[in-house]
Protein backbone atom coordinates (compact mmCIF):
# COMPACT_ATOMS: atom_id res chain seq x y z
CA UNK A 1 0.00 0.00 0.00
CA UNK A 2 1.73 3.42 -1.05
CA UNK A 3 2.30 5.87 1.98
CA UNK A 4 -0.17 8.91 2.66
CA UNK A 5 0.87 11.87 0.69
CA UNK A 6 -1.13 14.19 3.08
CA UNK A 7 1.31 13.64 5.53
CA UNK A 8 4.12 15.81 2.85
CA UNK A 9 4.47 19.41 4.44
CA UNK A 10 3.45 18.05 8.13
CA UNK A 11 4.95 19.22 11.30
CA UNK A 12 5.03 17.68 14.69
CA UNK A 13 4.77 19.68 17.82
CA UNK A 14 8.10 19.56 19.38
CA UNK A 15 9.43 16.30 21.53
CA UNK A 16 10.23 15.77 25.01
CA UNK A 17 13.44 17.61 25.88
CA UNK A 18 16.38 15.19 25.73
CA UNK A 19 19.22 15.79 28.16
CA UNK A 20 22.69 14.93 26.48
CA UNK A 21 24.91 13.24 28.89
CA UNK A 22 28.48 12.89 28.68
CA UNK A 23 28.85 9.22 29.38
CA UNK A 24 26.10 8.49 26.92
CA UNK A 25 28.58 10.77 24.53
CA UNK A 26 31.50 8.63 25.76
CA UNK A 27 29.62 5.30 25.59
CA UNK A 28 28.23 6.34 21.40
CA UNK A 29 31.97 7.32 20.95
CA UNK A 30 33.38 3.94 22.63
CA UNK A 31 30.59 1.90 20.21
CA UNK A 32 32.11 3.24 17.18
CA UNK A 33 35.89 3.15 17.72
CA UNK A 34 36.01 6.80 18.20
CA UNK A 35 38.96 7.81 20.99
CA UNK A 36 39.26 11.18 20.23
CA UNK A 37 39.82 13.09 23.36
CA UNK A 38 37.34 15.56 22.57
CA UNK A 39 34.84 12.73 22.76
CA UNK A 40 35.76 11.86 25.89
CA UNK A 41 38.13 13.85 28.56
CA UNK A 42 36.01 17.66 29.35
CA UNK A 43 39.57 19.47 29.65
CA UNK A 44 40.10 18.54 26.09
CA UNK A 45 36.59 19.81 25.32
CA UNK A 46 36.82 22.97 26.96
CA UNK A 47 40.59 23.47 25.46
CA UNK A 48 39.33 23.20 22.38
CA UNK A 49 36.54 25.71 23.41
CA UNK A 50 33.31 23.84 24.75
CA UNK A 51 31.70 23.44 27.93
CA UNK A 52 31.88 19.51 27.96
CA UNK A 53 32.63 16.40 25.78
CA UNK A 54 31.59 16.36 21.82
CA UNK A 55 29.59 14.40 20.28
CA UNK A 56 30.42 12.34 16.86
CA UNK A 57 29.10 13.63 13.93
CA UNK A 58 26.59 10.46 14.17
CA UNK A 59 25.84 10.59 17.36
CA UNK A 60 22.41 12.79 17.07
CA UNK A 61 20.45 9.98 15.45
CA UNK A 62 20.18 8.64 18.64
CA UNK A 63 18.05 11.32 19.57
CA UNK A 64 16.14 11.78 15.96
CA UNK A 65 15.93 7.55 15.65
CA UNK A 66 13.66 8.03 18.51
CA UNK A 67 12.43 11.33 17.63
CA UNK A 68 11.07 9.89 14.06
CA UNK A 69 8.55 7.59 15.74
CA UNK A 70 6.12 10.55 15.58
CA UNK A 71 5.45 10.09 12.32
CA UNK A 72 6.77 6.70 11.20
CA UNK A 73 4.78 4.90 14.07
CA UNK A 74 1.74 6.22 12.94
CA UNK A 75 -1.01 3.95 11.31
CA UNK A 76 -2.73 6.49 8.82
CA UNK A 77 1.12 7.08 7.28
CA UNK A 78 0.93 3.64 5.93
CA UNK A 79 3.83 2.07 6.77
CA UNK A 80 5.26 -0.98 7.31
CA UNK A 81 8.29 -1.25 9.14
CA UNK A 82 9.40 -4.92 8.47
CA UNK A 83 9.55 -3.78 4.61
CA UNK A 84 11.55 -0.26 5.63
CA UNK A 85 15.39 -0.40 4.66
CA UNK A 86 17.57 3.13 5.18
CA UNK A 87 17.79 4.94 2.42
CA UNK A 88 20.13 8.33 2.67
CA UNK A 89 21.00 9.87 5.34
CA UNK A 90 22.26 13.67 6.15
CA UNK A 91 23.29 15.96 8.91
CA UNK A 92 23.70 19.77 8.76
CA UNK A 93 25.48 21.54 11.30
CA UNK A 94 24.95 24.61 12.84
CA UNK A 95 27.43 23.46 15.72
CA UNK A 96 28.36 20.53 17.85
CA UNK A 97 26.41 18.63 19.78
CA UNK A 98 27.77 18.94 23.42
CA UNK A 99 27.23 16.99 26.66
CA UNK A 100 24.95 18.98 29.26
CA UNK A 101 22.58 20.00 25.67
CA UNK A 102 19.15 20.08 26.30
CA UNK A 103 17.67 19.48 22.78
CA UNK A 104 14.54 19.24 21.49
CA UNK A 105 13.57 17.55 17.71
CA UNK A 106 10.94 19.02 15.24
CA UNK A 107 9.56 16.78 12.68
CA UNK A 108 8.57 17.50 9.49
CA UNK A 109 7.45 14.86 6.19
CA UNK A 110 9.69 16.47 3.22
CA UNK A 111 9.10 14.13 0.26
CA UNK A 112 6.52 11.06 -0.35
CA UNK A 113 7.58 9.04 -3.53
CA UNK A 114 6.54 6.15 -5.34
CA UNK A 115 9.44 4.25 -7.82
CA UNK A 116 9.55 0.95 -9.39
CA UNK A 117 7.17 -0.69 -6.71
CA UNK A 118 8.60 0.82 -3.67
CA UNK A 119 7.51 3.91 -1.56
CA UNK A 120 10.12 6.35 -0.12
CA UNK A 121 9.57 9.36 3.15
CA UNK A 122 12.45 12.12 3.65
CA UNK A 123 11.57 13.16 7.28
CA UNK A 124 13.71 16.25 8.42
CA UNK A 125 14.17 16.64 11.74
CA UNK A 126 15.18 19.99 13.09
CA UNK A 127 17.16 19.63 16.53
CA UNK A 128 17.65 22.59 18.73
CA UNK A 129 18.11 23.05 22.59
CA UNK A 130 15.10 24.15 24.84
CA UNK A 131 16.12 27.61 24.36
CA UNK A 132 15.64 27.78 20.18
CA UNK A 133 19.34 27.89 19.07
CA UNK A 134 19.43 25.86 16.30
CA UNK A 135 21.89 22.75 16.49
CA UNK A 136 21.56 20.26 13.60
CA UNK A 137 19.28 19.79 10.99
CA UNK A 138 18.52 16.08 10.06
CA UNK A 139 17.43 13.94 7.01
CA UNK A 140 16.54 10.51 7.08
CA UNK A 141 14.79 8.87 3.64
CA UNK A 142 13.03 5.49 4.32
CA UNK A 143 12.34 3.06 1.97
CA UNK A 144 9.72 0.71 1.96
CA UNK A 145 10.31 -2.02 -0.30
CA UNK A 146 7.73 -3.61 -2.73
CA UNK A 147 5.78 -6.74 -1.34
CA UNK A 148 7.03 -9.32 -3.24
CA UNK B 1 43.10 16.48 -10.09
CA UNK B 2 41.73 15.78 -6.24
CA UNK B 3 43.45 15.30 -3.30
CA UNK B 4 43.17 11.58 -2.18
CA UNK B 5 43.23 11.63 1.35
CA UNK B 6 44.58 8.65 2.85
CA UNK B 7 42.62 5.44 2.99
CA UNK B 8 40.83 4.33 6.42
CA UNK B 9 39.92 0.62 7.33
CA UNK B 10 37.55 -0.22 10.17
CA UNK B 11 37.30 -3.75 11.16
CA UNK B 12 33.67 -4.80 12.03
CA UNK B 13 33.17 -8.16 14.06
CA UNK B 14 29.38 -8.88 15.61
CA UNK B 15 30.66 -7.54 19.17
CA UNK B 16 30.75 -3.72 17.80
CA UNK B 17 26.98 -4.23 16.09
CA UNK B 18 25.99 -5.48 19.45
CA UNK B 19 27.77 -2.28 20.90
CA UNK B 20 26.43 -0.10 18.62
CA UNK B 21 23.16 -1.47 19.21
CA UNK B 22 23.27 -0.51 22.90
CA UNK B 23 24.56 2.57 22.51
CA UNK B 24 22.59 3.73 19.80
CA UNK B 25 19.12 2.30 20.76
CA UNK B 26 18.95 0.66 16.97
CA UNK B 27 18.22 -2.81 18.12
CA UNK B 28 16.46 -4.00 14.99
CA UNK B 29 16.74 -7.91 14.84
CA UNK B 30 18.43 -8.20 11.37
CA UNK B 31 21.33 -6.15 13.11
CA UNK B 32 21.97 -9.35 15.84
CA UNK B 33 19.84 -12.27 14.79
CA UNK B 34 21.43 -14.36 11.90
CA UNK B 35 17.62 -16.44 11.74
CA UNK B 36 15.86 -13.26 11.46
CA UNK B 37 18.17 -11.83 8.54
CA UNK B 38 18.00 -14.75 6.86
CA UNK B 39 14.22 -15.00 7.27
CA UNK B 40 13.56 -11.38 5.93
CA UNK B 41 16.21 -12.05 2.58
CA UNK B 42 19.06 -10.84 3.57
CA UNK B 43 22.76 -13.61 3.55
CA UNK B 44 22.96 -12.75 7.21
CA UNK B 45 23.39 -10.57 10.27
CA UNK B 46 24.07 -6.84 8.01
CA UNK B 47 26.16 -3.76 10.11
CA UNK B 48 23.46 -1.00 11.51
CA UNK B 49 23.79 1.64 8.21
CA UNK B 50 24.05 4.39 10.76
CA UNK B 51 27.42 2.18 11.88
CA UNK B 52 28.94 2.02 8.36
CA UNK B 53 28.00 6.09 8.57
CA UNK B 54 30.04 6.72 12.10
CA UNK B 55 32.93 4.89 10.61
CA UNK B 56 33.12 7.12 7.61
CA UNK B 57 32.43 10.41 10.12
CA UNK B 58 35.62 8.63 11.56
CA UNK B 59 37.52 8.72 8.37
CA UNK B 60 36.72 12.60 8.07
CA UNK B 61 37.66 13.31 11.30
CA UNK B 62 41.32 12.05 10.69
CA UNK B 63 41.74 13.68 7.57
CA UNK B 64 40.07 17.35 9.39
CA UNK B 65 42.70 16.54 12.03
CA UNK B 66 39.80 17.31 14.43
CA UNK B 67 36.63 15.50 15.75
CA UNK B 68 34.46 18.85 15.45
CA UNK B 69 35.17 19.37 11.93
CA UNK B 70 32.17 18.38 10.44
CA UNK B 71 29.59 20.73 9.50
CA UNK B 72 27.89 18.51 6.54
CA UNK B 73 27.51 15.07 6.45
CA UNK B 74 25.40 13.02 3.98
CA UNK B 75 25.37 9.41 2.58
CA UNK B 76 22.95 7.17 0.22
CA UNK B 77 22.90 3.27 1.61
CA UNK B 78 23.68 1.01 -1.24
CA UNK B 79 24.25 -2.23 0.04
CA UNK B 80 24.17 -3.81 2.97
CA UNK B 81 27.84 -4.65 5.05
CA UNK B 82 27.36 -8.57 5.58
CA UNK B 83 29.29 -9.53 9.16
CA UNK B 84 29.85 -13.06 9.34
CA UNK B 85 29.92 -14.94 13.16
CA UNK B 86 33.95 -15.07 13.30
CA UNK B 87 36.44 -13.23 15.07
CA UNK B 88 37.79 -11.28 11.87
CA UNK B 89 34.57 -10.28 10.93
CA UNK B 90 34.32 -8.06 7.77
CA UNK B 91 36.29 -4.61 6.89
CA UNK B 92 34.96 -1.40 5.69
CA UNK B 93 37.18 0.66 3.39
CA UNK B 94 37.13 4.33 3.49
CA UNK B 95 38.49 6.87 1.09
CA UNK B 96 38.10 10.15 0.32
CA UNK B 97 39.06 13.01 -2.17
CA UNK B 98 38.97 16.69 -1.74
CA UNK B 99 36.68 18.06 -4.21
CA UNK B 100 36.87 21.92 -3.20
CA UNK B 101 37.95 24.50 -0.87
CA UNK B 102 35.51 27.38 -0.64
CA UNK B 103 37.06 30.96 -0.17
CA UNK B 104 35.25 31.00 3.36
CA UNK B 105 37.48 28.21 4.80
CA UNK B 106 34.98 25.16 4.15
CA UNK B 107 36.53 21.90 2.81
CA UNK B 108 34.27 19.38 0.66
CA UNK B 109 35.38 15.92 0.54
CA UNK B 110 33.65 12.90 -1.58
CA UNK B 111 34.16 9.64 0.46
CA UNK B 112 33.35 6.34 -0.83
CA UNK B 113 32.84 3.17 1.22
CA UNK B 114 33.09 -0.43 -0.03
CA UNK B 115 33.09 -3.65 1.61
CA UNK B 116 34.44 -6.79 -0.21
CA UNK B 117 35.31 -4.82 -2.91
CA UNK B 118 31.75 -3.56 -3.27
CA UNK B 119 30.52 -0.07 -2.56
CA UNK B 120 27.97 -0.02 0.47
CA UNK B 121 27.69 4.04 0.36
CA UNK B 122 27.26 6.14 -2.14
CA UNK B 123 26.77 9.84 -2.85
CA UNK B 124 28.60 10.20 0.32
CA UNK B 125 29.90 13.25 1.05
CA UNK B 126 31.29 15.86 4.30
CA UNK B 127 32.14 19.83 4.20
CA UNK B 128 34.85 20.11 7.14
CA UNK B 129 35.80 23.85 8.35
CA UNK B 130 39.23 23.33 9.73
CA UNK B 131 39.91 25.06 13.18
Amino acid sequence: MPLDPSFVGRSWPATAPYQVGREKIREFATAIGATDAEYHDPEAARAAGYPDVVAPPTFPVVITMAASRQIIADPALGLDYSRVVHGDQRFSYTRPVVAGDTLVCVNSVDDITSRGGHDFITTRTEVSTEGGEPVVTVWSKLVQRGED
Amino acid sequence: MAEQLPTQTFRVTRADLIRYAGASGDFNTIHWSERIARNVGLPGVIAHGMYTMALAGRAVSVWAGAPDAVVDFSVRFTRPVPVPDTDEGTEVVVNGAVKEVTDDGLTRIDITATCNGEKVLSLAKATIRKR
